[in-house]
């Protein structure tokens, strides 16, 4: 990983291409000009690639990287400007026939069948047929060769869904190349991944790349660029402001050019917004003792104190969700292990329970179990409160509207009004809204799973900000993250899980990024003293 | 401030954004028939054809703004018709003991059938659809064996028909005011109360909702037990209104119902729904079959039973169609 920034930021370098021949280009896209009802999404955007490259788009929310894959993919029909495809000037109608032609899109959510065998995904529309029937035999050979290219030995014959979402995005960039795909887009590829499964995809996007396949790969983790990434193109507002082959730049460089900042600036501020103190008080708010689940959850201690910010930190499948779902009372099928708030032993069988005792939690997909997207900020807002603010049902709405255009004020939230649907806001808005829905019950403690998942720079910082700014006024928040970036510079001690066991709890000193690998990688299990 | 822009103000007030368009586009489009029937029929505009045309189609209405809840929770409740046949028969028994009597127990008759509706559905984890299809089933069978497969009169000795012939003032059909009654407390209810955020609110992301600790079973129960009482009181409606109690009428109202929702601009996924405009939508869908009567009475064309269903049909369809496609380009918008 890159994290050595340079001492010397190279102020005022300039992002211009580095492509000297237009003539190897497999793509090229120039003044693209998108409006969405008068507001523009995308002004005089560009993008080259190269067959056989990784080429990475970076910028925040709202800087057009959705549009402008939309566009090229045929979802989107842009207002002005040239597509090259393989030398030809293009246009696609349908992310369909941009398939076809040669342009795959793996999405975000995996779009596949999940009730149908691997093979079936893979080949579907294009089934080798023998006698005008499909030939079954030839067709899982066929799918077990395609997916043994990334190394990967699966059953071809099992339902897709049986399989986890790694292995479905697996398959999904199988049926790419199957379909003799010349460019593969990836949105967020490792968003659900955990380290191990992120390895066999980089290994598969290798292959690819090998075989000269160009991927336009989105992602806001930056770190992955450099593991992966041949070429960097940022967007901001809608523009693209320049391409640069990426062993020229840092990370402080990409953040900056995101962001529109003097790369300087932010070096004296630190990557995440987030300060940790180390300190923690004496008082134990929340002791978790042995809880074991029907699931993940295999055996996990840990003392929470007053006005702390303690780091859940583990691999995906290590139980880190399972275990705010069940302090939160959200698994009945809780085996054993106690929960103590204060000394007095909790049994919360549902989150109303919980609530009432002062409880929070801020769930790990904001679109899943969070927002609801066809009501407003304010209704999205105060639905946890509004028994509070209601007598006999009736709502005061006065008292709403003033909590609410306190905490729009307090959280910074960008809306048009109150009244925007949640669902029109950014991701990191969205999520603003979500802690105040929280925040505005006054809680004890706060549990963030992810709480910055999916969010752009600029916001992410905000929301770091401002979850140490509430554990300074006397908030306990227990954070899951993924990123143990952000678990290191923010909690002040953290958890580290392994197998649904909770094996070192890591504070001060100790606390590091190197420390967290070190210990989900390591053989032993020690539990927490 | 014009006439429009009022009403659909009453219609959204603060969820302006998400169904005052649907209820202008509704408003537009009765405005424009009952324009244009004014002008073709003399009688249209009569008090006793408004007072007629409200009065029976309050029935529908009142179904219709159940059924909205119910469509608002991503539910469906198809037993309303069968709910207001046996309801009919129950309170045709009970009609001797007069109105006071009959009309809490037609309204109990409705309670009961949605509360296990409810039950079905939040504690056996049945879907929606098969739940009240079901009771569809059990709730009509229960109107013929307490009929005997006839119309039971109704005592015409007691005040009982007074509900459902009579007037308020002299002036207003009181099947009219109870349904004006029945409106407001809808509308209040899904504007003002806590209980109507929590219906959107598990329509629009049950999941969500459940995390949030909300009381998603005690909010199905309120929704589908509403949905029961309306159609309950819409069965005293027919039987006082008709004189009998009618173990085969309601076939197919749960569907008008559903239509008038929908016309509305009210969304099959939840989430969404406008009760203004689910009144309008009824009204809308009654004053088809209005002006076709009036059509006929011309004498010019005459349309059959038969036919006034197709053009429904077909209406229905036109309506929808035009919804989905301001839908659409409202996504497209918003989507970046």
């Amino acid at each position: 990983m890159n994290h050595s920034y340079p001492t010397e930021a190279q102020q005022g370098a300039s992002l211009s291409s580095t492509l000297s021949n237009d003539g190897d280009l497999v793509l090229h896209m120039k003044g693209i000009h998108k409006h969405f009802a008068g507001v523009p999404a995308l002004s005089d955007a560009e993008l080259k690639i190269k067959a056989g490259e990784v080429h990475a788009i970076i910028g925040q929310n709202g800087a057009g990287k959705s549009t402008l894959i939309k566009v090229l993919n045929g979802a989107h029909k842009h207002d002005e400007g040239d597509i090259y495809f393989m030398g030809e000037e293009v246009s696609y109608a349908s992310p369909h026939k941009a398939q076809m032609a040669g342009i795959s899109t793996i999405f975000q959510e995996v779009n596949l069948i999940g009730y149908r065998s691997i093979t079936e995904n893979i080949c579907l529309g294009h089934e080798p047929k023998r006698f005008g029937m499909v030939d079954w035999r030839k067709a899982h050979a066929h799918a077990r060769e395609t997916l043994a290219r990334f190394g990967l030995e699966l059953d071809v014959e099992q339902p897709l869904s049986t399989f986890n979402i790694a292995i479905q995005q697996l398959v999904a960039i199988a049926r790419a190349v199957a379909l003799d795909a010349r460019i593969v887009i990836m949105d967020e590829p490792t968003s659900s991944l955990d380290e191990r499964e992120k390895e066999v995809l980089f290994r598969v996007i290798k292959e690819l790349k090998a075989s000269g396949v160009a991927i336009l790969y989105v992602s806001h983790h930056l770190d992955e660029l450099f593991q992966i990434c041949d070429e960097i193109t940022v967007m901001r507002d809608g523009k693209t402001v320049g391409q640069r082959a990426i062993g020229d730049m840092t990370k402080l460089d990409m953040v900056a050019a995101m962001l529109g900042k003097d790369p300087e600036e932010i070096a004296r501020g630190g990557a995440t917004n987030f300060a940790s103190t180390g300190r923690a008080s004496d008082q134990v708010l929340l002791s978790v003792e042995n809880l074991e689940g029907a699931g993940a959850l295999k055996n996990v201690s840990f003392d929470l104190y007053k006005s702390e910010i303690l780091g859940l930190a583990g691999l995906l499948g290590s139980g880190r969700s399972e275990v705010a779902r069940a302090i939160f009372g959200l698994d009945s099928d809780l085996k054993k292990g106690e929960v103590f708030l204060e000394g007095e032993k909790m049994d919360f069988t549902d989150p109303m329970a919980a609530i009432e005792k002062g409880f929070g939690f801020c769930s790990e997909d904001r679109k899943e179990d969070g927002i609801i997207p066809q009501l407003s900020v304010r209704e999205n807002l105060t639905l946890v409160l509004l028994p509070k603010i209601s007598k006999y049902g009736l709502i005061d709405e006065s008292k709403e509207r003033q909590l609410v255009t306190d905490f729009i004020q307090r959280l910074g939230i960008k809306t048009a009004s109150m009244e925007q649907p949640i669902s029109q806001l950014s991701g990191g808005n969205q999520q603003k809204v979500l802690l105040a829905r929280w925040l505005v019950t006054n809680p004890n403690i706060l549990i963030l799973d992810e709480p910055t998942r999916g969010i752009d720079v600029g916001a992410k910082g905000e929301i770091q900000s401002l979850i140490r700014r509430l554990a300074d006024d006397g908030l306990t928040v227990l954070m899951i993250s993924s990123e143990f970036e952000e678990l290191v510079e923010g909690a002040d001690r953290v958890i580290v899980l392994q197998d649904g066991h909770s094996i070192q709890a890591l504070a001060n000193d100790q606390l590091t990024e190197n420390a967290i690998m070190k210990a989900i990688a390591q053989e032993t299990r020690h539990p927490v003293a | 401030m014009n006439i429009l822009s009022m009403m659909s103000n009453l219609s959204g007030m603060k969820r302006k954004r998400n169904t005052s368009k649907q209820a202008e586009g509704v408003l537009v489009a009765l405005m424009l028939i009952t324009l244009f029937a004014s002008l073709r029929y003399d009688a249209f505009l009569s008090e006793y054809n408004i007072m007629t045309f409200l009065s029976y189609n309050s029935m529908f209405i009142l179904i219709g703004l159940g059924m909205c809840f119910v469509i608002m929770t991503g539910g469906i409740d198809l037993s309303v018709g069968s709910v207001v046949a046996l309801s009919s028969v129950v309170v045709a028994h009970a009609s001797p003991y007069g109105i006071e009597v009959a009309l809490p127990v037609g309204i109990l008759v409705g309670v009961l059938a949605g509360a296990i509706n409810a039950f079905v559905i939040t504690k056996l984890k049945i879907v929606p659809f098969i739940a009240t299809l079901a009771m569809m089933l059990g709730a009509r069978g229960m109107a013929l064996v307490l009929s005997d497969n006839q119309s039971v009169q109704v005592s015409w000795d007691s005040n009982f028909t007074q509900f459902g012939l009579g007037k308020m003032f002299d002036f207003i059909p009181w099947p009219i005011v109870a349904m004006l009654v029945a409106f407001v407390f809808c509308w209040i209810l899904l504007e003002k109360f806590a209980f109507g955020r929590h219906v959107l609110s598990i329509g629009g992301n049950e999941e969500a909702s459940k995390l949030m600790g909300l009381e998603v079973n005690k909010t199905l129960f309120g929704v589908y037990i509403l949905s029961g009482a309306l159609a309950g009181l819409s069965g005293v409606m027919l039987a006082s209104g008709f004189g009998a109690g009618q173990p085969l009428e309601g076939l197919g109202w749960e569907l008008s119902a559903i239509a008038a929702v929908v016309v509305g601009g009210t969304l099959l996924t939840g989430g969404l729904g406008s009760i203004t405009s689910t009144l309008l939508g009824a009204i809308l869908l009654g004053l088809i079959f209005n002006i076709l009567n009036f059509e006929n009475g011309l004498g010019t064309i005459s349309f059959s039973a038969y036919w006034q269903s197709v053009i429904r049909g077909g209406f229905l369809l036109v309506v929808v169609v035009i919804q989905a496609k301001v839908i659409n380009s409202k996504m497209r918008r918003t989507e970046f």
